[in-house]
């Protein structure tokens, strides 16, 4: 705060900022001394496999969970006490929660009727929210008479109307087949860039997460293991868990031997860059897209290389993914579907071959 | 063709499927329907709708002078003699204690069994159980054991001259009318009540309460109205029986505080007037009717 004209992000007041975290359930802790500041405007996703505490969060930031311990700040004010109805954010719940009994026009106004706003206004920014999200004509309809995607829709328009300062969305997309989900990612990006307000997003489905948030944190057994955008999480992934969880990934058992170069399963050193204390067990993460595949002899000379022999291959139309054996591991290397270039059979000795930066030492 | 041989004994050969077997199968489907809910349908007719009848052609006849009722000179002075202060009077009670029942039952009843319907499912049927109890002893027992928790040294009289209200008779009045009666009838509320709001999602809750609507505001425009089946259905369940209530009054209730179901008691038997006894229980019953109607209608327009 000292340093005035310093434009760095951390200078603005966060969105969101959660310090020291933690709610227990019981003997259960659900989530654990999480530290995670979410910027204004934002498009920021939780992301996690199911149990891991990511809803617990969200539901903490909405006030319909209390943490047990730990300080959370909405744009400043602390906020872990105060009950949702007098918190600045709104949320789009897993299953939308409409209600069932009023009309999508009366599920839109609830928030502004709740707060006492003048009617003229109310029905001037329900017009508003309808049209933001393509709802226009359907407004007396009831939740029972519309489709996943019109739901999903008046779930948005009903938090979206208040004008929150944070937006909170469950799963939005989970109760949607995939190609309307994928329709919906889109949208709902375009929706965050015109409206500006803080998106936060839980999901468990890392390519949801990959193509819409700007920044991710990936969380497990209550713990938040990585924040970060989706390329670094992809790209240096901090340890196993999230290497795996991310995308496609062969992870080779090694340890460290000096801050360039790891010790393979086999006893093979390679040059691998990691700041992990000499002895430590790691992981090299080998993308199957960034792996080469070559005749054993032919490895250009600039690549490291392990030998086995080629499993089987699967057809994918676009790509085709070739499963090799080594006698410790088992890696998978996903080719363009081309035509000409090395095309190995069943069987047969490869060599499986990647560049210095293509691989990523993690934590084992 | 060793499978036709293999086919078990009994079954019929399969055809080609046609619109005339297709029709057969459902007359055949709804003669059985209609077979089995014969005897249902029997006892209805031979003991509800015949006495029904029997009590509508009673209620027009003549009262003659040994006590007895004339099957002849059809009339309405039973009717009219409704509408004569006393019975008039009678009436009203009735009507003004059944909906304080009703409503009491009803204030009592919501939040019990909204406290049911959020608990897990084990101790969900455990509450539900113990609402069930009473009813495993006899209603009669029930009520004269709250004869000597009102009477003169019973708990309730002590209670209040402990805490320096003075003794306080309760038995006999309406106040322990209403008390027997909700009492009686509050399981009656809990039941649908619970039913109604068990099916409600309660991320709804959560979603007018994340919408700026207080815990109030929350209950009245989202719980209610969605749970309103089940405050229409136990509305009617309690002030139908309150309504023509005849064992509780009778037990707790004193001379002044003569209720329908009473009255109708010492038409028939006390004052040999059966066509009097018999046109009140009409009435009776068309009110009731009435309620009836009232809930079909409006639970279903809401399920």
């Amino acid at each position: 705060m000292s340093d005035r004209g310093d434009h760095h992000v951390s200078e603005q007041i966060a969105a969101v900022k959660l310090t020291a975290i933690t709610k227990r359930f019981g003997s259960v802790v659900a989530v654990d001394n999480v530290d995670l500041e979410i910027a204004d405007g934002e498009f920021f996703a939780l992301l996690g496999p199911s149990g891991c505490g990511k809803t617990t969060t969200l539901r903490m930031v909405a006030g319909l969970e209390f943490p047990t311990e730990g300080s959370l700040k909405i744009f400043g004010d602390e906020a872990g006490t105060l009950p949702p109805n007098k918190r600045p954010v709104n949320t789009v719940f897993q299953d939308y929660a409409l209600f069932p009994h009023m009309t999508v026009e009366a599920n839109v106004a609830f928030g502004l009727k709740m707060q006492r706003v003048a009617k003229q206004e109310i029905a001037g920014r329900v017009q508003e929210a309808i049209s933001l999200v393509r709802l226009e004509g359907l407004e007396q309809r009831r939740s029972q008479q519309l489709s996943g995607g019109q739901r999903q829709r008046v779930a948005l328009a009903r938090a979206l109307v208040n004008r929150p300062k944070v937006l909170l969305l469950d799963e939005p997309l989970g109760a949607l087949d995939l190609k309307l989900r994928q329709e919906m990612q889109g949208e709902l990006k375009a929706l965050q860039r015109e409206v500006g307000i803080t998106f936060v997003f839980v999901t468990h489905d890392q390519e949801e997460a990959l193509t819409m948030a700007d920044r991710i944190g990936v969380m497990n057994e209550g713990e938040l293991l990585q924040v970060g955008t989706p390329a670094e999480i992809y790209e240096h992934p901090v340890n196993r868990f999230v290497a795996n969880f991310i995308g496609q990934t062969n992870l080779l058992d090694a340890s460290v031997v000096s801050n360039d170069t790891v010790c393979l399963a086999n006893g093979v050193h390679i040059p691998g860059k990691s700041d992990l204390p000499v002895g430590t067990r790691v992981a090299v993460c080998l993308r199957p897209e960034r792996a080469g595949m070559h005749a054993p002899e032919e490895v250009p000379a600039d690549q490291q290389s392990v030998v086995g022999r080629l499993e089987s291959v699967t057809y994918l139309g676009n790509a085709l993914v070739y499963t090799v054996m080594l006698d410790w591991a088992r890696l998978e290397v996903r080719r363009e579907n081309q035509p000409g270039g090395y095309q190995p059979h069943v069987g047969e000795e490869v060599a499986v071959s990647w560049t210095l930066d293509a691989i990523s030492v993690v934590r084992a | 063709m060793t499978m036709v041989a293999d086919r078990p004994e009994g079954l019929e050969e399969a055809a080609v499927a046609t619109p005339e077997f297709e029709k057969a199968a459902e007359r055949a489907a709804s003669r059985r329907g209609f077979l089995l809910s014969l005897p249902a349908y029997a006892y209805l007719v031979l003991f509800f709708a015949v006495p029904l009848g029997i009590v509508m052609i009673y209620s027009f006849a003549t009262r003659n002078r040994f006590g007895g009722t004339d099957l002849s000179g059809w009339n309405l002075d039973a009717y009219r003699k409704l509408g004569e202060p006393i019975v008039r009077d009678i009436l009203f009670r009735s009507l003004w204690l059944a909906i304080l029942t009703t409503l009491i039952c009803l204030v009592v009843a919501y939040p019990f069994a909204y406290f049911i319907a959020t608990r897990t499912p084990l101790v969900r049927n455990l509450m539900l159980v113990f609402v069930m109890i009473p009813f495993w002893t006899n209603f009669l027992v029930r009520n004269y054991a709250w004869r000597v928790l009102l009477g003169n040294d019973g708990l309730f009289t002590n209670i209040s001259e402990a805490i320096g209200l003075g003794e306080r008779e309760l038995l006999f009045t309406t106040s322990a009318v209403v008390i027997g009666l909700v009492y009686g009838f509050l399981p009656f509320m809990v039941l649908p009540l619970y039913a109604s709001i068990e099916r409600i999602d309660l991320s709804l809750v959560e979603a007018s309460r994340d919408l700026y609507a207080s815990g109030f505001q929350t209950f009245r425009r989202v719980l209610l109205p969605l749970s309103m089946p089940g405050v229409i259905a136990g509305s009617i369940l309690v002030f139908v029986p309150s309504l023509g209530a005849y064992v509780t009054p009778e037990i707790l209730g004193g001379a002044k505080t003569t209720l329908l179901g009473s009255y109708i008691v010492t038409q028939f038997l006390t004052a040999r007037n059966w066509p009097v006894g018999a046109s009140l229980s009409f009435v009776l019953m068309a009110v009731m009717l009435v309620a009836t109607l009232v809930y079909f209608r409006t639970g279903g327009r809401n399920l």
